[in-house]
């Protein structure tokens, strides 16, 4: 394996993206949806997650370390492409130049949201419950920082997971590639639907 | 623009222009006059036969590169008004005007329109791109190939390597070490050879190297701009596959993998 050192490192970047990243994303996204039924749903569903056992461990391994790692070789991956959609405007190079400016948008949006849930959270000792994230979801400026960062993180997550199924050789002909496309669209749908609606569950209160 | 009046006797041609490897590009206009069934390549021999600019200045002639004059070689390859295509089957009388001829100049640029691919015929060598069979004894004959196969292997085969799929790729140029879908739908042609398969293993082994099928990005656009229509992404897919299986093979296999 040492000798195919980059083939492996790009492979993992494309598992991780959808395992256990992906997973992770639609968990949160299914217990965000929770604020939709209300303040007390979400506190129940939230302080379910948060009373996990190991919930130190589980965070590092599921969810820190495999996306610190997806941001570092996305940021790479970014920089040594030459996008040229201007002259090439096919679907799939704009998908191409999209998931690359999804990638970007989506590294600040989570790098803030930890900082604003996980980090100093620690040293305010605040609990993050539904008022928690009411108030910060009520001011205007967050709100629209939020919609577009969820809308680029699960866009980022359904298009990856198009690359995903060629990367690993499960979508081959033109035919699977083209019906994955839609199948994804679906995913995208899908997926940001639980997103936005917890977000004006949070913002609107409705 | 007096162009458009005398459109059926003179081309207006724009060339973007380098006198050597490393000095900064610009661009120069032609007036050519207009032949029937022109094709691009005429009318740069036209601007060689009589090197002057718009201007009326005496200039040197363009320097490009050609071999076969009928797209099997490649090696005519430039962008023409924003496409890379071959130049020699570029015709006149289907492009709009003025036209623009820019070299491909995601490879290194000799002068003008010549471009160095060699960067392909090195990926080539790294990837095994051949059925070996020399020896210091006669083999005999070698596995047959079904004929469905044989056509279909066949298409594959039409690649020239002109370079228009790496000009296309987001991910060929020189940041990166990529060494673009050709050579990669290469493996997959000697990989399908019931001869060149004995050696599959090896070739699979080069794409997963530096600069291998793990740069690719899925941008698609090669197999938008291959002039010889190849499936080049899939491919691409085909041997993401294969080389998944040969790295799952390599680490958890056993020792037989050759």
């Amino acid at each position: 394996m040492n000798e195919n050192r980059e083939f492996f490192y790009r492979r993992l970047h494309s598992l991780l993206g959808v395992l256990p990243i992906g997973i992770f994303l639609i968990q949160h996204l299914v217990i965000n949806h929770f604020a939709a039924y209300g303040s007390g749903s979400f506190n129940t569903a939230a302080g379910f997650m948060h009373n996990l056992p190991f919930r130190f461990v589980l965070e590092w391994i599921v969810i820190y370390i495999p996306i610190l790692y997806h941001a570092i070789l996305g940021v790479y991956i970014v920089l040594t492409g030459k996008n040229n959609t201007r002259r090439y405007g096919y679907f799939r190079n704009l998908m191409f130049l999209l998931q690359r400016i999804t990638g970007i948008v989506t590294l600040i949006f989570i790098a803030w949201h930890v900082y604003q849930t996980r980090v100093i959270t620690i040293f305010t000792q605040e609990t993050i419950d539904f008022d928690f994230m009411e108030a910060i979801l009520t001011q205007p400026f967050f709100f629209w920082f939020y919609l577009i960062g969820v809308i680029s993180t699960t866009f980022h997550f359904a298009n990856g997971l198009w690359s995903f199924l060629v990367t690993w050789g499960i979508t081959v002909s033109p035919r699977s590639q083209r019906i994955a496309t839609y199948a994804t669209l679906l995913v995208f749908l899908g997926v940001t639907y639980l997103g936005v609606r917890s977000l004006l569950a949070f913002g609107m209160g409705v | 623009m007096e162009a458009t009046k005398t459109k059926q006797e003179t081309i207006t041609i724009i060339v973007t222009r380098q006198n050597d490897p490393s000095s900064a590009p610009y661009e120069e206009t032609f007036h050519v006059p207009y032949r029937e069934n022109m094709n691009v390549i005429s009318a740069l021999m036209e601007i060689r036969r009589n090197p002057v600019n718009a201007e009326g200045k005496e200039t040197t002639p363009i320097y490009w590169d050609m071999n076969c004059l009928e797209e099997v070689c490649g090696a005519c390859s430039m962008v023409i008004n924003g496409t890379p295509r071959q130049s020699c089957a570029a015709l006149i009388d289907k492009l709009e005007q003025p036209i623009r001829l820019e070299p491909m100049a995601t490879f290194p640029i000799i002068r003008d329109l010549a471009v160095d691919r060699s960067q392909m015929f090195d990926s080539l060598k790294k990837v095994k791109a051949w059925v070996p069979i020399d020896g210091t004894y006669d083999l005999g004959p070698g596995p047959r190939m079904p004929e469905k196969k044989r056509q279909w292997a066949y298409e594959l085969s039409k690649c020239m390597t002109c370079g228009v799929c790496l000009e296309a790729c987001p991910n060929v140029n020189d940041k990166s070490d990529f060494i673009g879908p050709a050579p990669i739908s290469q493996v997959r042609l000697f990989n399908s050879h019931p001869t060149g398969a004995m050696n599959k293993g090896e070739r699979l082994e080069a794409l997963m190297g530096e600069g291998g099928i793990g740069s690719c990005g899925n941008s698609q656009n090669c197999v938008q701009v291959c002039p010889k229509g190849i499936p080049l992404t899939t491919s691409i897919a085909e041997m993401n596959r294969a080389t998944n299986i040969q790295s799952f093979k390599n680490f958890f296999g056993s020792d037989t993998n050759y």
